[in-house]
């Protein structure tokens, strides 16, 4: 026991190093669509572990999460715009001081943007989670809403509708991937503590969960508080990714995107959730391909723009309709799983 | 405020109101009886509008037969949503249905981006409909007169078929017990198509006068609209049949007299739907006019 816990400890620290020579080698030798591409996929596995915390791990329906990446985003952003490009875009009204004032490091600005974003998400769930199911998911849509609409308004905070741009690029790979790992090992270590096995007491019945001692509405609140940290921290790194953001790009589509990685990969699956940011991502790029023009036997066919989403969404619905647990299902990927595998057919 | 004005702004909630309440039928019929929040409605709703275009601007129908063709099309569209991607996963997990419903409206969308291009369309207006009538100084539009009446018409005969037709008790009863329904001797699949049916034609007669109203349509006209409109329903009670008529009454006034009275806020608009659905579900879970649901141990 105390064996496999040594190797499976050292397995891991190999799994991180090996990424690192990865990333090392991605960043030299990739070019920067490939390398967008590569930060995409950590930024969308952060979303979807986040999520899959709520959802998939306490079987709170939340249809929020745009809303907190929303906040994380303008927190990271403002704090990290240099004054010269806050002059330069805030055209429409005169920028609010103390904000023109604030400036900080990026991980310092990543950090805010997600413990903002949390606070946001404590003021939301006081009330909110009191209810349940289907009501509980479209309360958190409507505040996801809220807050873009906010966003929207708020011209001295936010610049309204014309969004923010020139937001420093300072979201390499390894401030991506550095922060995947973060969020992978804090959800494991939550999901894997006697606080998890609450957390998924409560996802399968709540009324016996409750009935064994546990105060379901505290654990439900602290659930969804951290789940909203990390959806900061993906808006936060997303921004710095894009160097643009505006309102529209939080409208409740978005909350969609991450909730259709996380079913992909399994509801109550971390590893899964990672696996679907892969899958989704990659899929999303590959299908450019049905956008060119194409030769097929001779026959010249043009190009359809926007027949990649038509593609994207009929595959989605077949993934539900033909694997509703998604690839991974409730299972995780664990060091102790892949060696009983072998051991096993070596028996065989 | 003038009372001239006051007036103006009333037909305008009153058809801003009747619209939605038509879209939040289709949503409150179908989590009644399936328990699913049907995210493609919007966008059935959507093709409704543009099958109204095509048949005036492209085959010149007379336009009272552009409009019953567009409202059987688009109810025929409904059903196939139904039977191609909610039907298969009738015995899953609700989220499953629920996720697919939302693949389904990102297809929709996105294969009316394709095919009907993302520019606006203009939708071409009787003109008895669009000509502005004076009544003691009062500007109003026809259509803000016949689109209240045309939804009560709807409503009423909605009404007739679930509360006095052999379906229509059928129906009820599958939204209390679809198993002994079932063993009952009604053919469940037949009932929850007619659902479908239904409910997407009240979409389209929705569609249809947003179109007259609004006369833009573009491919993502369903989004917006559709969530108001589901919150209309949620405010109402869902499940019931009247409260999305009250709630979609309720939001349409809110939000234009809001902004009538207080031209300030008219950029918070669309968040007085939402700021309104959190204050009543924290009231009162259930909406206006829900039946209380028991939890069972």
């Amino acid at each position: 026991m105390m064996a496999s816990k040594l190797r499976n400890q050292i397995l891991t620290l190999l799994a991180i190093a090996a990424l690192g020579v990865f990333l090392w080698w991605a960043n030299t030798n990739l070019d920067g669509y490939k390398i967008q591409i590569l930060n995409l996929i950590a930024i969308n596995a952060i979303l979807a572990v986040s999520l899959n915390l709520i959802y998939g791990f306490t079987g709170m329906f939340s249809l929020g999460h745009a809303g907190f990446m929303c906040v994380g985003a303008y927190v990271s952003s403002l704090l990290i715009l240099p004054q010269l490009q806050k002059d330069a875009i805030f055209i429409l009204e005169p920028m609010a001081r103390p904000i023109y004032a604030a400036h900080a490091p990026f991980i310092v600005a990543v950090l805010l943007g997600g413990l903002v974003a949390s606070l946001f998400g404590l003021f939301i769930a006081l009330p909110v989670l009191r209810l349940g199911g289907d009501y509980l998911g479209i309360a958190t849509l409507g505040f996801g809403e809220i807050i873009r609409v906010f966003a929207n308004n708020l011209v001295p905070i936010t610049n309204g509708a014309l969004g923010l741009k020139g937001i420093p690029a300072y979201a390499n790979l390894w401030w991506n991937y550095g922060f995947m790992v973060f969020t992978f090992y804090f959800i494991w270590r939550i999901v894997n503590s006697n606080f998890g096995n609450a957390l998924k007491a409560i996802r399968d019945d709540e009324v016996a969960a409750r009935a064994m001692g546990i105060n379901t509405y505290k654990y439900r609140v602290i659930s969804f508080t951290v789940g909203a940290f990390f959806a900061g921290i993906g808006g936060a790194l997303l921004a710095s990714l894009l160097t643009t953001i505006d309102p529209k790009m939080f409208l409740f589509v978005m909350t969609f995107q991450v909730l259709m990685i996380v079913v992909t990969g399994g509801l109550g699956s971390i590893t899964g959730s990672i696996l679907g940011s892969f899958i989704i991502v990659a899929l999303l790029e590959w299908l450019r391909f049905v956008e060119n023009p194409m030769n097929i036997l001779g026959f010249e066919i043009p190009g359809v723009p926007g027949m990649r989403m038509v593609i994207f969404s009929l595959s989605l619905v077949l993934i539900i309709i033909f694997r509703r647990e998604g690839v991974m299902g409730m299972r995780e990927f664990t060091w102790d799983g892949l060696f009983s595998r072998f051991s096993k057919r070596g028996e065989a | 405020m003038t009372l001239t004005m006051f007036i103006q702004h009333f037909f305008n909630a009153l058809t801003l109101g009747s619209l939605y309440a038509l879209i939040a039928i289709g949503y409150t019929m179908v989590y009644g009886i399936l328990r699913l929040i049907n995210f493609a409605h919007g966008d059935v709703f959507m093709l409704g509008a543009y099958f109204i275009f095509y048949t005036g601007t492209i085959f010149h129908l007379p336009w009272i037969v552009g409009v019953i063709l567009a409202i059987i099309l688009t109810s025929f569209c409904g059903v196939i949503v139904e039977r191609a991607a909610y039907r298969p996963l009738r015995d899953a997990p609700r989220i499953s249905a629920l996720i697919s419903s939302i693949g389904v409206s990102f297809f929709i969308e996105n294969l009316a981006i394709v095919v009907f291009t993302g520019i606006p369309k203009p939708v071409v207006r009787p003109d008895w409909l669009v000509k502005i009538i004076q009544i003691r100084g009062v500007r109003i539009l026809p259509l803000a007169i016949a689109v209240p009446i045309m939804c009560f018409v709807l409503v009423a005969g909605l009404l007739f078929i679930v509360y006095k037709t052999k379906p229509g008790l059928a129906m009820r009863a599958i939204s209390k017990d679809i198993e002994t329904t079932r063993l009952m001797g009604v053919s469940v699949n037949k009932i929850i198509s007619l659902t479908f049916g239904l409910g997407s034609a009240l979409a389209a007669a929705g569609g249809i006068m947003w179109a007259l109203r609004y006369p833009q349509i573009q491919p993502l006209m369903g989004l917006i609209p559709g969530l108001k409109a589901f919150i209309a329903a949620v405010l109402g009670g869902i499940g019931s049949i009247q409260g999305a008529v009250v709630g979609g009454l309720l939001l349409g006034f809110i939000e234009i007299m809001i902004v009538a009275f207080f031209p300030g806020l008219s950029g918070y608009k669309d968040a007085f739907a939402f700021i309104l659905l959190i204050v009543i579900l924290l009231i009162k879970p259930t909406g206006l006019m829900g039946e209380k649901i028991e939890e069972k141990v």
